[in-house]
C-alpha cells in the first residue's frame, strides 16, 4: 500500500497525464475512468472558470470555446500556487506571448497585464486619501515636496491601444475601430468609491505617475514629464488622482 | 531658457496644480463608499467545493483543441493589414 | 470566536447579493463566506464581510486548507488565524478532503482512503489546525464519485474517531450524504445512522446535478440548482434526531436572485421548526 504522500502525488498525476490512481475502486468497474474523470474536469473546468473570471476581455479576445482550450494548456504549466485563486495568473501574460496559436494577436499579453492588474487593485491594501492640508502644503513648497500614490494604483505602458481594446470589450461598450497599434500607458486604481478604473495617460502624464510611483519628489516628477512633453502642465493628472482618492501622504518611516 | 528659470517656471505650475487640487480637495469631503460595485467578471470566484459542472465530465482531457483558431471580437479589430488582426501585426 | 451559530437557516453570501441584503435585512440565522475570497490586503471585499458581520452572526468556511493532504501549509494557517482574530466569526469549518499537492493548489475537494495511517495524519492536521487557529474547528464529510481498496474504515466511523480523538465538531452535509451514497449504492439512512450526531455543529444542504452511468445515477456535488426533495426528507430526518441546527443553504454557481435563496432558506425554517412543534407536542 502507498504511503499517504505517494497516494496523493499519483492521485495528482492521474488528474493530468490519463491514469488512474492505484486502489480506486467503483461499483462498476468498467466505470473507473467516467467517475474519475468527474476530478480531472472538476480541477479542469473550475480553474479554468476561474481564469475566465480574473481575463474576461482575454476570454471576448478570442472566443470562449478557444479561451477554455488555452486555459487547460495554461494550467499544465502554472497551477495556482496557493489556495488564493485571486492571486493566481500573474503568468498568464508571459504564458501568452509564449503559445504560438495566438502569435498573430500580439496585443493580448498586454490587456491579460492589465486585466491582471485590475485585479490587484480590487484586492490592495486600503490607503486614506492626502488631506487637502497635505496638498496645500505640498502647493507652498512646490520645490521641495512629496506625494505618493495609493497602493492599487498601477500603470502599465504598452506598444499597443491596450486602453482602447479593453474599453472596446466591455460589456456595455460600442464597436469602435480600433488601431491596435497606436501605444497608449494605462492608468488602473481603486478610487474612493471603489470601483476599479482604467484610464489612458499621454505621455506626459505618464511620466509623471511614474515618476510619483517610484518615489520622486513632485518636483522631479514635473521634470521628467516636461522631458517627455514639453509644457506639461500637472493641474488635470492631480486633479484627477486627488479625485479619485489615489493622491497620499508618502510613508516617511516614521509613526505618523 | 537656463536650467534655474526652467526649474522655477516648473516649481510654479506645479504649485499652482497643487493648489487646484488643494482647493478641490475641501469639496471632496468623505465620500460613501460604493458597496455594490463589483469587479467585471467578479474577481473573488467561488474557490469552494461544487464548482463542478456535470456537462464537463463528459469533455475528453485529452481532446486536441489545437485544431482552434480564436474566434472572438479579435476580428473586428483593425490593424495594419485591414480588419481581422489574425494576420501577424508587423512589428 | 464567539458563541456558537444560531441554530435556524443559513446563507451562503455572495458579493452580487450584499445590496439587496442590505435593504431587505432579512431574518437568517448567520451568513457563511468561503474564508479564502476573503485573505486579500484590503478593498470592498473586506468592506462588505465587516458590513455583514455588524448585522449577522459568521461561518467561516474554509476550502483550501487541505487536511486530508500530505501536510498542513502553514502560511495558510496564519492567513485563517489572521481572519478570525479580524471577524470573530462564530464558526470555522474546512473539508475533509485535499486540494494541494506541494505548493500546487488544485481547486477542487480530492478524495483520501480512509485507514489508520490516514486517520492518525488527519488528527494530527486537526489538532495542528485548532492549536493554530486557537479555537475547535467543524470538519465535513465530503461528496465523493470514487471508494478506495485500501480504505478499511467506513467514512461516518473515520469522522466519529476523528472528532473524538480531537475533540473538533462536525459540519454534516445532507447533500454530501446522498451524493456519496448513491454513487456509491449505498443507503444513506445506514450512513447517517452511523453518523455521531451529537457532534454536528452545522449542516449544509445544496442542490446536486445528475448523470447515467450504465450501473445507475451518479451524482455530482454541484451547488447550482435547489436542493432536491430526497435531501429535503434526509435532512427533516436528522433535525428529528438532533433538535435545530445552523442549516445553511449552498448555491455556488449560476447564482439566482436573493429571492430564490431566501425560499429555500425558509424551506430549511420549515423543517426546523416542524420539529419544535413536535417536541412540544410530544411535551404536552
Amino acid at each position: 500500500m502507498l504511503a499517504h504522500p505517494d497516494f496523493i502525488t499519483a492521485f495528482r498525476q492521474g488528474l493530468f497525464n490519463g491514469t488512474l490512481p492505484p486502489g480506486l475502486t467503483v461499483p462498476a468497474p468498467d466505470e473507473a475512468e467516467r467517475r474519475f474523470a468527474v476530478y480531472r474536469n472538476n480541477v479542469a473546468h473550475s480553474l479554468g472558470r476561474a481564469l475566465a473570471a480574473r481575463f474576461p476581455v482575454i476570454e471576448r479576445l478570442v472566443g470562449p470555446e478557444f479561451f477554455a482550450a488555452m486555459a487547460r494548456v495554461y494550467l499544465g504549466g502554472d497551477l495556482p500556487a496557493s489556495p488564493l485563486l485571486f492571486q493566481w495568473g500573474d503568468g498568464f501574460a508571459g504564458f501568452l506571448q509564449g503559445f504560438p496559436p495566438v502569435a498573430g494577436l500580439p496585443y493580448l499579453p498586454d490587456v491579460a497585464r492589465l486585466e491582471f492588474a485590475r485585479g490587484r487593485a480590487w484586492h490592495a491594501a486600503d490607503h486614506p486619501p492626502a488631506p487637502p492640508e497635505a496638498l496645500a502644503a505640498a502647493a507652498a513648497q512646490a520645490d521641495t515636496a512629496r506625494l505618493a500614490l495609493h497602493p492599487s494604483v498601477a500603470l502599465l505602458a504598452s506598444d499597443f491601444a491596450v486602453v482602447s481594446i479593453w474599453q472596446a470589450n466591455q460589456p456595455d461598450a460600442l464597436p469602435a475601430p480600433i488601431d491596435a497599434t497606436q501605444t497608449e500607458t494605462a492608468l488602473i486604481l481603486r478610487d474612493r468609491r471603489d470601483a476599479v478604473r482604467v484610464l489612458a495617460l499621454p505621455p506626459g502624464d505618464a511620466a509623471f505617475a511614474r515618476a510619483l510611483q517610484s518615489g520622486a519628489p513632485l518636483l522631479i516628477a514635473a521634470e521628467s514629464a516636461a522631458h517627455a512633453a514639453p509644457r506639461h502642465d500637472p493641474a488635470r493628472l492631480l486633479l484627477c488622482l486627488m479625485q479619485a482618492g489615489a493622491l497620499i501622504t508618502p510613508d516617511t518611516g516614521e509613526p505618523r | 531658457m537656463t536650467m534655474m528659470t526652467k526649474t522655477l517656471s516648473l516649481t510654479a505650475t506645479l504649485a499652482t496644480a497643487l493648489t487646484l487640487a488643494a482647493a478641490a480637495a475641501h469639496a471632496e469631503g468623505e465620500m460613501e463608499k460604493c458597496y455594490g460595485v463589483a469587479m467585471a467578471g467578479q474577481n473573488d470566484c467561488a474557490a469552494g467545493p461544487g464548482t463542478t459542472c456535470a456537462g464537463t465530465a463528459k469533455m475528453d482531457y485529452q481532446g486536441n483543441a489545437w485544431k482552434l483558431v480564436p474566434a472572438g471580437t479579435c476580428t473586428t479589430m483593425q490593424t495594419p493589414h485591414g480588419m481581422g488582426s489574425l494576420e501577424p501585426i508587423k512589428m | 470566536m464567539r458563541p456558537s451559530l444560531p441554530p435556524a437557516p443559513g446563507l451562503g453570501f455572495k458579493p452580487e447579493h450584499f445590496e439587496t441584503i442590505r435593504d431587505l435585512r432579512p431574518d437568517l440565522g448567520f451568513f457563511e463566506v468561503h474564508a479564502e475570497n476573503y485573505m486579500g490586503a484590503g478593498g470592498p471585499a473586506h468592506r462588505q464581510l465587516a458590513a455583514l458581520r455588524a448585522d449577522y452572526a459568521l461561518s467561516l468556511h474554509g476550502v483550501g486548507l487541505s487536511i486530508g493532504g500530505a501536510r498542513l501549509d502553514r502560511d495558510h494557517l496564519a492567513r485563517l488565524r489572521a481572519l478570525i482574530d479580524r471577524y470573530h466569526p462564530e464558526s470555522f469549518s474546512e473539508h475533509l478532503a485535499w486540494s494541494s499537492h506541494g505548493t500546487d493548489y488544485l481547486n477542487d475537494l480530492l478524495p483520501l482512503p480512509y485507514t489508520p495511517e490516514t486517520l492518525t495524519l488527519v488528527c494530527d492536521h486537526v489538532d495542528e489546525a485548532q492549536e493554530a487557529l486557537g479555537c475547535r474547528l467543524l470538519l465535513e464529510n465530503p461528496s465523493t464519485y470514487v471508494l478506495f481498496a485500501q480504505s478499511t474504515i467506513p467514512e461516518p466511523e473515520f469522522l466519529a474517531e476523528i472528532a473524538r480523538r480531537t475533540g473538533c465538531g462536525l459540519l454534516l452535509d445532507v447533500n454530501n450524504v446522498f451524493v456519496s451514497c448513491t454513487n456509491h449504492r449505498m443507503d444513506p439512512r445506514a450512513y447517517l445512522a452511523a453518523f455521531p450526531l451529537a457532534v454536528v455543529g452545522e449542516i449544509h444542504l445544496g442542490g446536486h446535478a445528475e448523470e447515467a452511468l450504465p450501473s445507475g445515477p451518479l451524482l455530482i456535488d454541484a451547488h447550482g440548482s435547489p436542493v432536491a426533495d430526497p435531501v429535503w426528507a434526509l435532512f427533516a430526518e436528522v433535525i428529528a434526531r438532533t433538535g435545530p441546527l445552523p442549516s445553511l443553504i449552498e448555491w455556488d454557481n449560476d447564482v439566482p436572485p436573493f429571492r430564490d435563496l431566501l425560499a429555500e432558506a425558509r424551506r430549511a425554517a420549515a423543517v426546523l421548526r416542524q420539529d419544535r412543534e413536535v417536541r412540544l407536542a410530544c411535551a404536552s
